[in-house]
């Protein structure tokens, strides 16, 4: 079983040298830190930045220099500003490559829903409805089950929509999954000491389980 | 020509209450902070505020919501300000979540002239309920209509005596696109210098936009989340 940076560093292996990366709040936020030497990606901030760097130094922490968590950050080489408008306008457009992102549950057509447990949380969508609607790769890190103990892959989602077919992967503390609208979850790799029995028995929605499943190679 | 007022006081002396204004800034970063004081002072009611984020219990709009100055909110995210949720929960307050991309992209279409856009977030969630919708090359997208505000109030680094503004940092978020957006747009900058004085290339925001601009004073600046390495 994988903890959270376990589900970082597999999700890391997924990102490719030049592309544009937005990473959500959370798990997503630590992929940076194992992104494999040699894969140079840029980092999107949907609040207005392309090339975002590492948290400051103690003492040089900017107010006016924030990412979409709020976060304090630092500039890299080759950084740029702009505006939420123009931001989004370049994540419409399909420019970003890949968005990582949690989720509260996911169905096995590749719908989300991750802003809003009716009566419960309120907090707004922020940009994960526009992100979810215009990347063309969206892989979503979450735990497997919620903390009920309830599958949180399913054949339909329960709460309030964030995106519709829209999900292509999922990595959790058991496995990384293919989601294909029609067909399901499709199991591609199991966590390291995880058996395709465990991952069946957390999984409430169609998984699909063809020849052998290999374990996760993770550094 | 002469857009340069003394102070915030008399920048939002004349928003009355009812109206319908937009805030820059996102969470805390480059928010108005001196016309947010001066409306808490003025004593402005029954505020409908487009803004990204609601502040915090203690700073930003947390400080006319505390007042209960807002009547409605229409924002893409609300965390973090527990005054706010008990407004919310308690019916007090409106509110409409909005995606943040569709938020930014209703005030670029004030900015730009356009009544409305079609845009994809949103399609088959609640967000798209009562929203007309139309296919493009097979996919559905929503008609999202621009905003329409009396007063936008923005805050910028630097400024000049025509309204040209120029930011810094990860300041332009919102303030970019409602400093276009309003019918009246209010500018508070750290520094104000005379026209001529900023290098025209370096403009983000055309003065033709700006309609009063002054130099604030003492800006905090808060930090929502101090996070650092070693």
């Amino acid at each position: 079983m994988l903890d959270k940076i376990g589900i970082a560093k597999r999700i890391a292996k997924e990102v490719k040298d030049g592309y544009y990366v937005n990473l959500g709040i959370g798990i997503p936020t630590l992929v940076a830190n194992y992104i494999p030497e040699g894969v140079n990606v840029t980092l999107q901030s949907e609040n207005g930045m392309l090339g975002m760097g590492p948290f400051p130094f103690e003492g040089e922490e900017d107010p006016d220099l924030i990412n979409a968590g709020k976060q304090t950050i630092t500039e890299v080489a080759g950084t740029s500003y702009f505006d939420s408008a123009l931001s989004f306008g370049m994540i419409r457009a399909g420019k970003v490559d890949l968005t990582i992102l949690g989720a509260m549950e996911v169905s096995e057509n590749g719908d989300i829903a991750n802003w809003k447990i009716p009566g419960k949380m309120v907090k707004g969508m922020g940009g994960a409805m526009d992100l979810v609607a215009a990347a063309k790769n969206i892989i979503v890190a979450m735990q497997h089950v919620n903390k009920a103990g309830e599958s949180k892959l399913l054949p339909e989602c329960s709460l309030p929509l964030t995106g519709v077919k829209c999900v292509k992967k999922i990595v959790t503390e058991l496995a990384v999954l293919e989601v294909v609208p029609g067909k399901g979850f499709i199991l591609l790799e199991r966590a390291p000491g995880v058996t395709v029995e465990e991952i069946q028995k957390a999984t409430a929605g169609k998984l699909i389980i063809e020849g052998e499943i290999p374990e996760m190679v993770i550094d | 020509m002469n857009k340069v007022v003394e102070n915030a006081e008399v920048a939002i002396a004349d928003i009355k209450d009812g109206a319908v204004i937009m805030l820059g800034g996102f969470g805390l970063c480059g928010i108005p902070e001196n016309c947010i004081n001066a409306l808490v002072k003025q004593g402005t009611k029954e505020l409908t505020c487009i803004s990204n984020n609601a502040g915090v219990d203690d700073f930003g709009i947390g400080l006319m919501l505390k007042t209960r100055q807002v009547k409605k909110m229409i924002s893409s995210y609300v965390g973090e300000n527990a005054e706010f949720e008990r407004q919310l929960l308690s019916g007090e307050l409106e509110v409409e979540l909005i995606p943040q991309g569709t938020l930014a992209t209703r005030c670029m279409a004030a900015a730009y002239g356009m009544p409305a856009v079609w845009v994809k977030a949103g399609v088959g969630t609640e967000v798209a309920i009562g929203k007309e919708v139309r296919q493009f090359d097979g996919e559905d997208f929503l008609l999202e209509m621009a905003f329409k505000a009396q007063f936008s109030i923005v805050k910028a680094w630097k400024g000049d005596t025509h309204g040209n503004l120029v930011f810094r940092k990860t300041t332009r978020n919102f303030n970019m696109p409602m400093a276009m957006a309003g019918q009246i747009t209010i500018a508070e900058v750290e520094e104000l210098v005379p026209a001529g004085s900023l290098d025209p290339d370096h403009i983000h925001v055309p003065g033709i936009y700006i309609h009063r601009i002054f130099q604030g004073k003492n800006y905090e600046k808060r930090i929502e989340q101090r996070t650092t390495r070693k």
